[in-house]
C-alpha cells in the first residue's frame, strides 16, 4: 500500500496527505429486524462526526432501506449495482449526506436481486472506495445468503447486532462461525476479523422480569467483546420515520448509547451504560406514577 | 481430520509425528583412522551412487575397544565419503561423552539385536496406526461441525447450541458444552465425554445417545464425564 519513503519525500507537495489504512466494517446479525440498518446509519454518522471520512454501503439489494433511514431516498439516482455493472461511476452513485460532513451513502438497487452482487465487482468498488475513505461501513442484509456473504467477505471488523432473545443469539452465533470460515481473511490465512457484540433493544426491566436475556447471558454464549448496549427506545422508531440517524438525537438514550459505541470503536475507553435499571425518582417510588 | 464445509480451519505451522524409517547402520568393530579410511574408500568405490549424503547410525554394540573414539574426526571422514552420522547406538560411557561433544545423540540399544551379517539393514517394524488428536482453541459456533477422525477431540473453548462435535475417540471440552457431542462415532464404546458445564443438546457414545430433556434432570451445568456402562449411558459429576 504505502510507497517507499524516498518517493514520499519527492512527492510530498503533489500528493494529498496520506490517509490511514481504510477499515471495512460489516454490520451483520443473521436475523432480520434486529437493528442492522439503524446501527449502520448511527455508527456511520458517528464516525463521520468524529472527523473520519466514512461511506455506508447498503448491501440489501432489492430491499433497500438505508436511504430511508438516512433520509436521502429522493436523491438516489444511481446505485451500488449500477457501479458494479459499470453503468455509472462511483462519484455518480455516492450521495453526500446533508447533515453530516465526511459522510457518504452508496445506496442499494431496489429493482434487482442479490445475484447482481459479484465478488469481483464488490472487491473493485471497495478498492476504489479505499482510496478516499477511512471507514467503509457495510450494511448487511439478513440471512446467510449471497448478500450477507458479500457484505462480510472483505471485512476487517464485524459488528454483530443482537437482540437479547434466544433466536437472535443463535443466529449471531451462526454468523460468527461463518465470519471465521467464509471470509477473505479466513480463506487467506490472515489475522481473523475483529468481532464486536452490539446488544440492541435492551430493556433492563424486562431482563429483571426474566423476559429478556441479560448482557451476561449473551456474552457468555457468544464469547466476544461487547461494543455496547443500545436501550430499547421510542427515539429509534421516531428517528427512522423522520429519516435521521438516531445518533443525531443526542438527548435520547439510544443516541447517546450509539455515540458511546462509536467512541469505543475508535479505541476510547468508555464505561458501559444502560445495562442497569434506571433509578426511579422518589415520587415514582412512592406513588408508582409513570 | 474430516471436516464439513463450515468447520474452523486450523493451520498449524508444524506437527510432531512418530515414525519409523529405514536407516543404514555402520557397525564399528574397531576404529583406527588409516584402516577405517581405507575400508570406507573401498566400500564407496564399489557403490558410488549409494553414498550420497546417506544418514547412518554408528553402532558401537560390537565394538572391541571401549576407550576414547574421536567422533569429530570419524564424522568428518564419513562425510567426505557421503555418509552423514546422525547418532550413535551403544558404546561405553567414555565413547558416549565424546559422541556428545561431536554433537551426536545417543540412541538406546534396540531390543532386537541387529543380525550378525555386517552390511544387512534391520527390517522396519510394521507401522502402528498413528493416533491423530485434534485440538480446537476457538469457540465452535452454531452450524459448525468438527470431527476428530481417528483420535480424541480437545476443545479449549465453548461449544455453542447448534454446533456438533464428533470424535472417534474421547471428547474433552474445557468450557460449556451447549451443542451436540458424539464420541466413539466409529463404534468405540470405551470413549468418554468430559466437559466443564453440561448444557448439551445431545450426548452420544458409540451410537448410544441421550437428549437434553433427559440431561436437564440431573447434573445440568455441572462438570461431568459421560461413559457407557454396558448399553447404558452414565453421566457422573465431578465434585
Amino acid at each position: 500500500m504505502s510507497s517507499p519513503p524516498l518517493a514520499n519525500l519527492q512527492n510530498a507537495n503533489k500528493t494529498k496527505e496520506e490517509l490511514p489504512l481504510t477499515e471495512i466494517i460489516v454490520i451483520t446479525s443473521g436475523k432480520g429486524g434486529v437493528g442492522k440498518t439503524t446501527t449502520s446509519a448511527a455508527l456511520g454518522t458517528g464516525l463521520a462526526q468524529k472527523g473520519h471520512k466514512t461511506v455506508i454501503i447498503d448491501f440489501d439489494v432489492g430491499l433497500r432501506n438505508l436511504d430511508l433511514i438516512m433520509g436521502c431516498e429522493r436523491r438516489v439516482v444511481y446505485d451500488f449495482v449500477n457501479v458494479i455493472n459499470g453503468e455509472a461511476n462511483l462519484n455518480q452513485a455516492l450521495i453526500k449526506d446533508k447533515r453530516t460532513d465526511n459522510l457518504f451513502i452508496l445506496p442499494a438497487s431496489q429493482t434487482r436481486d442479490k445475484d447482481a452482487l459479484t465478488q469481483e465487482g464488490v472487491q473493485r468498488v471497495l478498492e476504489e472506495l479505499k482510496k478516499d475513505f477511512e471507514y467503509i461501513v457495510c450494511d448487511s442484509p439478513a440471512g446467510i445468503e449471497k448478500g450477507a456473504f458479500m457484505a462480510m467477505y472483505f471485512a476487517d471488523r464485524a459488528i454483530i447486532v443482537t437482540n437479547p432473545e434466544v433466536s437472535s443469539v443463535r443466529d449471531s452465533d451462526r454468523i460468527l462461525g461463518l465470519l471465521q470460515s467464509k471470509t477473505y481473511r479466513a480463506e487467506n490465512n490472515q489475522p481473523p476479523i475483529q468481532e464486536h457484540l452490539l446488544l440492541t433493544r435492551y430493556n433492563p426491566d424486562r431482563v429483571d422480569l426474566g423476559e429478556m436475556l441479560s448482557v451476561e447471558d449473551v456474552e457468555d454464549i457468544l464469547a466476544i467483546k461487547l461494543l455496547g448496549v443500545i436501550p430499547e427506545s421510542k427515539s429509534v422508531l421516531k428517528a427512522s420515520n423522520q429519516g435521521a440517524p438516531v445518533i443525531l438525537d443526542d438527548e435520547s438514550d439510544a443516541g447517546q448509547a450509539y455515540d458511546d459505541a462509536t467512541r469505543r470503536l475508535l479505541g476510547e475507553e468508555v464505561e458501559q451504560r444502560f445495562i442497569e435499571k434506571a433509578k426511579q425518582g422518589i415520587f415514582k417510588r412512592m406513588f408508582g406514577v409513570r | 481430520m474430516n471436516t464439513s464445509d463450515t468447520e474452523i480451519e486450523l493451520e498449524p505451522c508444524f506437527k510432531l509425528k512418530g515414525s519409523r524409517v529405514t536407516i543404514t547402520i555402520l557397525e564399528l568393530y574397531e576404529y583406527e583412522y588409516a584402516t577405517f579410511n581405507d575400508q570406507l574408500a573401498e566400500t564407496v568405490r564399489s557403490a558410488p551412487d549409494f553414498f550420497q549424503q546417506t544418514p547412518v547410525i554408528l553402532s558401537l554394540e560390537r565394538c572391541k575397544d571401549t576407550g576414547f573414539i574421536d567422533f569429530i574426526e570419524l564424522g568428518e571422514l564419513c562425510r567426505e565419503y557421503g555418509l552423514v552420522p546422525v547418532a550413535i547406538r551403544g558404546g561405553s560411557e567414555e565413547q558416549l561423552l565424546s559422541a556428545n561433544v561431536a554433537g551426536l545423540p545417543h540412541l538406546p540399544v534396540g531390543a532386537a539385536k541387529p543380525p550378525e551379517a555386517p552390511k544387512k539393514q534391520p527390517e522396519p517394524a510394521p507401522e502402528a496406526p498413528p493416533i491423530q488428536n485434534t485440538v480446537i482453541t476457538t469457540p465452535v459456533r452454531s452450524g459448525q461441525q468438527v470431527y476428530a477422525k481417528g483420535g480424541d477431540l480437545i476443545i479449549i473453548a465453548p461449544v455453542s447450541p447448534g454446533a456438533e462435535v464428533l470424535a472417534d475417540g474421547n471428547i474433552h471440552i474445557y468450557g460449556p458444552l451447549r451443542g451436540r457431542a458424539l464420541a466413539g462415532v466409529s463404534g468405540n464404546k470405551n470413549a468418554r465425554i468430559f466437559c466443564y458445564s453440561l448444557e448439551a443438546e445431545l450426548l452420544s457414545i458409540g451410537g448410544i445417545f441421550t437428549v437434553d430433556e433427559d440431561l436437564k434432570t440431573s447434573n445440568w451445568k455441572k462438570n461431568i464425564q459421560a461413559y457407557l456402562d454396558g448399553d447404558k449411558l452414565v453421566i457422573s459429576a465431578f465434585s
